[in-house]
């Protein structure tokens, strides 16, 4: 198993590198410039320019600046935010927590409610359940979420009034940041109705942040129930007499799990595109809504570091896939 | 017994949590954007401004609430010198600092606050300049200072005086703005000696209606009231930002009951809140100009009649109407109505085809062709540049001049449309800095900001108008200056370097409970005036 761990662990190495050069090129790509973006419609002298330029080190041939970028990284220096001026590591370590909270709950609800669905429809497959369920997670796939989420916003806070309409918690309640975790910090800090509010701030954006994981989860899920379940091995079990719940709960569900598994594993990096917009419209301050503020500015610090810190996350968690794969199928492991 | 105490316990609690709103008023604003900083010297936004210059700190001057006028701030009063290059400042005395846990003021507000909040930003050497790595003090840069200001020097303790090095009427109103705040020296060196400078900018100590209580990055900004506040105790006890990128969940919040008060409606959602019951708007014309310049250096466009007949081609109430959904108006000058010596005697250019396409013949101009620019980003003086430039587009068609839309990433639109070479007629705006009218013309107008760098977009040059702005710098004599400015505008309509296109209108909606909102022609967001009736 350690052996198989690190055999993972090494083809990390050069993906890493590779992201660094895209994470690095990205924002150079892209038209425009940091310098001009903050003169705005005043304008700034050639003279100017040069001289912010310089002190911003982008006068430097773009090698120099990749190798020093590349440097800076080996030391833990993730450099400054041209806009706040502040380290992008601890603007990433005070935003992170929002996010990973609201993934967390997002990919939470599309397991917990995708698996079984998927299930149930495979089973009882072509029935009225089967053909509403995959209709909804067609619809849901396909739904644009900024819609989706003023949607929500409207009738559950705006015409029923049962939801907050954005934030993490009700403003009423005011203390220090412990692990950044709302739903635990509000736990600690032993405000009556605290931790109610930050789960009733929580609803919203992550079913709206679970609604395509859900569905892709609910589909992948439904189809390979319905592969496994035509395999010799579950035909057997059933002839041997055993109950249907044995043959669908432990025969059939474990081998469908590794696709499932692996697809859960995607929506990882699903979630993150998603989180974008979900953040955006709850207020919520991860690190989507940081992203995409830092790339309209073409905060070129924020957005290469950031990026690196996101894809190396996203790298983790598939290789938390992996290793998992290791543990539910043991072919995998030896081979 | 048990049960009796109990639902003692839980009712004295429910009357605790219902009595608390009576104890302390809290106000919640649903602002727009986070602040990049609270320091106000190193950056540009007026989302910044918002939640740092405006509750936390004073400059030695203010604007007056609701206009542009100049009144005094931490300086009470101040003498101008007869060749206008001497400022001496009489500074108020008993104006105590905020404190937090790391800092308790030994001393109230004097000149050495005054002389560290300059120094800071004018000399590279300054220890201060570079207290956070990679810093730049764009406004004052470009508010001309380093160049402006000669020396500052400390007469006594509550008086400062200002050596300018040429006589500059708008100097009053450029120290009135936010990068000018006054910042406690005191604390700087506290921070300096703890080795936590970058304190300065994340827990601000000033003297402002409303001291910093904590910010949670990009969410929410806590503020309580000052209570040794030198000017009018602020009416509110506590203040809060509620960061709401999003207008139309702005909105949402606001009629939940979750602020009470919200910057940048959409415009489409206008009439729903004014029918409203429980929300209330307050308008005011934005201190901004929208037009389209010319490059009067390329044929035929350095012909002013050919200028003016395109000009008397485009039916701007149109535009006006699809872009704005009636949230602007017309533009005639290139200086807003609120500001002072806007000349209204001014005749705009009437929509007229015909007479368009007959004037453009008489210059000999045949299947013109050119190109407009269309800005890719939303601002306040035009929400929808696209759509702007197709109307103008239709309009040009019908006196038979093909117009063909182009469009850059914002950044590279701003650069290349000061390239001298540029083809092409570009939409773009301005918004007000201090109210000044040099602050529109001399920026956007003048011979000198004509070359690389500056923001003369028609790169037009006219040396009668420019002498008037001029001269117009150098008096401080209000009459003497509307005067000059209500020339310039002459020449600028005879010349037409643009067509002027719109002014917006500034709307903010609040609850109904919300009283003593001033609206700000800057488009500041202040608090301190603000109250909330039962």
């Amino acid at each position: 198993m350690i052996r198989f761990i690190l055999s993972k662990l090494l083809y990390l190495v050069p993906t890493f590198l590779g992201i660094t050069l895209i994470a690095f090129s990205f924002v150079r790509i892209l038209p425009g410039d940091p310098v001009l973006l903050m003169a705005g419609e005043r304008g700034i002298s050639p003279e100017r320019h040069a001289e912010l330029s310089a002190q911003l080190g982008f006068d430097r041939p773009l090698w120099v600046q990749y190798f020093d970028f590349l440097g800076r990284l080996f030391h833990g220096d993730l450099g400054n935010s041209l806009v706040t001026k502040k380290p992008v590591m601890a603007e990433f370590l005070t935003l992170f927590p929002a996010t990973v909270e609201l993934g967390l709950v997002a990919i939470l609800i599309a397991t917990l409610i995708g698996v079984p669905v998927g299930v149930m429809a495979a089973i009882k497959r072509g029935s009225w359940f089967d053909q509403v369920s995959m209709t909804a997670a067609l619809v849901g796939f396909s739904m644009p979420i900024f819609w989706w989420g003023l949607l929500l916003i409207i009738f559950f806070s705006g015409i029923l009034g049962w939801t907050p309409v954005s934030g993490r918690i009700s403003l009423m309640y005011f203390f220090p940041d412990v692990t950044g975790f709302m739903l635990i910090d509000s736990l600690i800090s032993g405000q009556k109705g605290a931790f109610t509010s930050a789960i009733s701030h929580l609803i919203l954006p992550s079913v709206v942040l679970a609604t395509i994981p859900l569905a892709v989860i609910a589909r992948q899920t439904r189809s390979a129930m319905l592969e496994v379940m035509g395999e010799d091995y579950v035909r057997t079990a059933r002839a041997k007499g055993m109950s249907p719940s044995r043959v669908i709960g432990v025969h059939a569900l474990r081998n469908a799990m590794i696709p499932v598994i692996t697809t859960i594993g995607l929506q990882i990096g699903v979630l993150m595109a998603g989180a974008i917009l979900t953040e955006t419209i709850f207020s919520w301050p991860g690190i989507g809504k940081w992203m995409i503020d830092s790339i309209s500015r073409r905060d070129y610090p924020v957005v290469q570091s950031g990026l690196l810190l996101i894809a190396g996350l996203v790298m983790l968690v598939n290789l938390l896939v992996d290793l998992t794969y290791g543990l539910i199928n043991p072919r995998i492991r030896h081979k | 017994m048990k049960m009796l105490s109990r639902i003692l316990i839980a009712a004295s609690a429910l009357a605790m949590t219902t009595a608390m709103p009576a104890l302390a008023k809290t106000f919640v604003y649903c602002s727009e954007a986070s602040p990049e900083g609270f320091d106000p010297a190193p950056y540009t936004a007026g989302g910044t401004f918002d939640a740092s210059a405006h509750p936390i700190y004073n400059r030695l001057v203010e604007f007056k609430k609701g206009t542009t006028e100049v009144e005094p701030g931490l300086a009470e009063s101040w003498e101008v010198s007869a060749d206008g290059l001497e400022y001496t400042f009489k500074l108020r005395q008993g104006v105590k600092w905020h404190s937090n846990e790391k800092f308790t003021p030994s001393r109230d507000f004097n000149a050495d606050d005054v002389i560290f909040s300059y120094q800071r930003q004018a000399s590279a050497d300054h220890p201060w300049n570079q207290y956070i790595a990679g810093i730049t003090y764009e406004y004052y840069n470009s508010m001309e200072m380093p160049s402006l200001i000669k020396d500052i020097v400390k007469v006594d303790d509550y008086t400062v005086k200002f050596v300018l090095t040429r006589p500059e009427a708008p100097f009053l109103a450029n120290i009135a703005m936010p990068f000018a705040s006054i910042v406690s020296a005191e604390y700087a060196s506290v921070l300096e000696a703890a080795g936590t400078k970058e304190d300065l900018n994340n827990a601000p100590i000033g003297t402002g209606p409303f001291k910093f209580v904590a910010y949670q990055k990009d969410a929410v900004i806590r503020y309580a009231k000052n209570p040794d506040y030198w000017g009018p105790a602020p009416k509110i006890d506590d203040l809060v930002f509620a960061i709401t990128p999003d207008a139309a969940v702005r909105l949402q919040k606001l009629k939940a009951g979750e602020c009470q008060l919200m910057p940048y409606p959409a415009p489409a959602d206008l009439a729903a809140i004014k029918e409203d019951p429980n929300l209330k708007v307050e308008e005011q014309a934005g201190l901004n100009v929208g037009y389209l310049a010319y490059n009067t250096t390329q044929a035929p466009f350095d012909n002013p009649k050919v200028r003016k007949a395109l000009n008397m081609a485009m039916n701007k109430q149109a535009i006006i109407d699809a872009v704005f959904q009636g949230a602007g108006q017309v533009a005639k000058n290139p200086i807003p109505p609120t500001m002072w010596s806007y000349n209204d005697a001014i005749v705009d250019d009437v929509y007229d085809p015909v007479a368009a396409k007959a004037a453009l013949e008489a210059e000999g101009v045949k299947d013109l062709s050119m190109k407009i620019w269309a800005m890719p980003v939303q601002r306040p003086y035009m929400p929808n540049a696209r759509r702007a430039a197709e109307l103008m587009q239709e309009d040009f068609a019908k006196v038979g001049v093909k117009v063909e839309i182009v469009s850059y990433e914002w950044g590279e639109y701003l650069d290349k449309s000061m390239e001298p070479g540029r083809d092409g007629a570009v939409i773009l705006g301005w918004t007000g800095d201090n109210g000044d009218p040099d602050n529109f013309m001399g920026v956007l107008l003048s011979c000198a900001s004509a070359g690389k760098g500056g923001a003369n977009r028609a790169f037009w040059c006219n040396q009668e108008f420019s002498d008037l702005l001029s001269k117009a710098k150098q008096t401080s004599d209000v009459a003497e200056r509307t005067k000059l400015y209500e020339q310039a505008q002459v020449i600028f309509k005879d010349q037409a370097p643009w067509a002027t296109l719109d002014h917006s209108t500034q709307y903010v909606p609040m609850a109904k409970n919300v009283t003593g909102f001033v609206m700000s022609p800057l488009g500041d967001f202040t608090f301190d005036t603000v109250d909330l009736t039962e």
